[in-house]
């Protein structure tokens, strides 16, 4: 199948949205530069409000930039309507018409662009077959499971034969498991179509598993953008240290491991416990997840939360424990503006 | 709870359906002091009636050119009033206005501007229609149905345009989006979109408008009287069992049994709109 053949960039140079006027204005995307390569699949993350949504939005065409270019291509794209960009969206909700069966969603683009009926058919069943969806063609999407559905969604973005694939969290619908198998299903999608995907997610799982390179965004400004590892293993700034990685980041009290204008950060699997440790803290909690426990400590100068291996001798609540940091893994932020420094 | 349902349903409704029934089985002499029970003949015999039939009519065409109008034109001012604009809600009060005026201030307003005499519509259109204002529409036979029509549309604009706009209210802005991406414009959106989900509001208002159609009296009774004579015109099925010339306002057995009919032929119109919009009506998303 020879979908995705048509492959493009999509840059953006500056991009600025902001909503209402005087007082009242919001600025929901604060001078974003971005590429996104070829074949890339691309993840913007970032908590709710950092306006990582109205950023693909923007690039859809369902919101016009404040200030700023977007190019699909060589295109400057910012005052063209989305049918011609040549992308496909596929929305958190699906957006699927409830009246319309499953052929009937996954037509309907072609139908209008004025594509003829029969080749409307094959093309749908194509886009269906893809997806595993030839079964339940007559069905209207009342009568689908949720994996279905988003199934159906993808189908219709995939039979408008795109250049770039939009995506707006469209696994946060989902429960755990399915989730977890979609995520899998959709990274092969990416390889099979080898088009670009733009991929919208608060969730840092699903960035670091699907993701090619993330972008990270907090308060609408761009973070940081890089592979899944480079992210974890070099954050850009406090705020992408502790957003990425499950526990987060110990973030210590300014002037503790350093100078004043400056905070550690150590990751805790990055935290040894060893008798004649840097850093103390008491027991409060022992989350044991069987192949790892953590440790959850307190000290008058904050807590930190260390990952160790399960064996026989662990502290308990209300031990003392000394820890150390493993050579090469102390992260630090400048204490203002959590910006990294050397 | 469902008791007290049941025994309001049973008093307010049920009962005075299973009186009427009965009473319809009677033939009263013309003051109405004597009264027979002639069984199911009475139906047959009301129905069959030049009459009802005649009034049938008149209310079958009152319903045909009430209810479309009214679906279109509320539909079109609440898809149109479904805008984020500044100043909107002035345009949106201003529609569903009319909900709050009665069948009787409704009337007297058309009445008054339908006058040849005096009425501003009379006096603004009497160049393209003539009839405006020799003899004037209520009063010539041809143009009266339509001008109660006319009153009976603007009277329950109102309600379409509530009920319509709520039900956009319901219409997920993604699918108009999801739409808008793959390259659907305005009509396609309106046809593709608005429209199914609309389906069970623009069902709903279908039944209640043709129900509403059928019963009219007040806009005859303050407009027309049931005239213009001698051709009846507008005389619908409520009016000639309780117009002021009713030629059955003494015969309660009479009058029981067109009320039954009525109600009858307003089930059949209902279902058949159920049964024939079934597979066009979405529900949920």
């Amino acid at each position: 199948m020879a979908y995705g053949a048509a492959v493009a960039q999509v840059r953006l140079e500056q991009v600025t949205k902001t909503f209402g006027e005087g007082a009242d204005e919001v600025t929901a995307v604060d001078h974003v530069s971005l590429d996104v390569r070829d074949h890339e699949f691309m993840i913007l993350l970032g908590p709710s409000g950092c306006g990582k949504s109205t950023l693909l939005r923007m690039v859809a065409g369902l919101e016009d930039p404040t200030g700023g270019d977007v190019f699909i291509g060589d295109r400057r794209v910012n005052d063209v309507e989305p049918k011609l960009r040549d992308i496909a969206m596929v929305f958190q909700s699906y957006a699927l018409y409830p009246h319309k069966t499953v052929a009937a969603n996954i037509e309907f683009p072609l139908k209008v662009r004025g594509v003829d009926k029969a080749e409307r058919a094959a093309q749908a069943l194509k886009a269906a077959d893809v997806l595993g969806l030839t079964d339940y063609m007559k069905r209207k999407p009342g009568q689908l499971s949720g994996g279905q559905r988003q199934r159906v969604a993808l189908a219709r973005a995939i039979v408008r034969d795109p250049a770039v694939f939009l995506m707006d969290e469209p696994l946060s619908n989902l429960d755990a498991k399915l989730r977890g198998d979609t995520r899998a299903e959709l990274v092969e999608l990416h390889r099979r179509l080898d088009s670009t995907f733009i991929y919208v997610t608060h969730d840092q799982v699903e960035a670091m598993t699907m993701g090619s390179r993330v972008a990270i965004l907090n308060g609408g400004r761009l973070e940081q953008v890089g592979t899944p590892q480079d992210v974890y293993d070099h954050p850009a700034s406090a705020f992408v240290a502790q957003f990425i990685g499950t526990p987060p980041m110990n973030l210590l009290q300014p002037g503790q491991m350093g100078s004043s204008d400056v905070q550690v950060g150590i990751r805790p699997e990055h935290l040894l416990i060893a008798a004649d440790g840097a850093l103390e803290g008491t027991v409060r909690q022992i989350e044991h997840l069987g192949h790892e426990v953590l440790l959850l400590t307190e000290s008058p100068t904050g807590r930190l939360t260390a990952r160790v291996a399960p064996h026989a001798d662990l502290p308990v609540v209300g031990d003392t424990v000394r820890f150390d940091v493993a050579d090469g893994h102390l992260h630090r932020f400048d204490a203002v503006t959590g910006v990294r420094v050397p | 709870m469902l008791g007290t349902s049941l025994v309001l349903l049973g008093v307010w409704t049920i009962y005075p359906l299973v009186r009427a029934i009965q009473t319809g089985h009677l033939s009263c002499n013309q003051t109405g002091t004597r009264c027979i029970d002639t069984g199911w003949s009475t139906y047959f015999d009301v129905f069959m009636s030049q009459q009802f039939q005649d009034a049938l009519k008149v209310s079958f065409w009152l319903a045909v050119m009430t209810v479309p109008a009214g679906l279109i034109l509320g539909v079109g001012l609440a898809v149109l009033a479904d805008k984020h604009l500044r100043g909107i809600g002035f345009f949106r009060t201003v529609f569903s206005s009319t909900v709050a005026t009665s069948v009787a201030v409704a009337s007297l307003v058309w009445f008054v501007l339908l006058q040849p005499e005096i009425g501003v519509l009379s006096d603004l259109f009497s160049n393209w229609v003539p009839a405006l204002k020799n003899p004037g529409l209520l009063r010539d036979p041809g143009t009266a149905l339509p001008a109660v029509a006319l009153s009976s549309i603007w009277a329950s604009l109102g309600f379409t345009f509530i009920v319509i706009t709520a039900g956009l209210q319901s219409v997920p802005k993604e699918l108009y989006e999801s739409a808008y991406v793959d390259g659907a414009g305005s009509f396609r959106r309106f046809t593709n979109v608005t429209l199914p989900m609309l389906s069970p509001s623009i069902l709903f208002i279908s039944v209640v408008l043709t129900t509403r159609a059928l019963q009219t009296y007040g806009e005859v009774a303050l407009l027309t009287g049931g005239g213009p004579e001698p051709e009846k015109s507008t005389t619908t099925i409520p009016y000639l069992i309780y117009g002021r010339n009713s030629i059955i306002s003494q015969d309660i057995g009479l009058k029981s049994a067109a009320a039954v009919l009525l109600f009858l032929i307003s089930l059949v119109f209902a279902l058949v709109q159920f049964r024939g919009f079934e597979k066009r009506v979405h529900y949920g998303n």
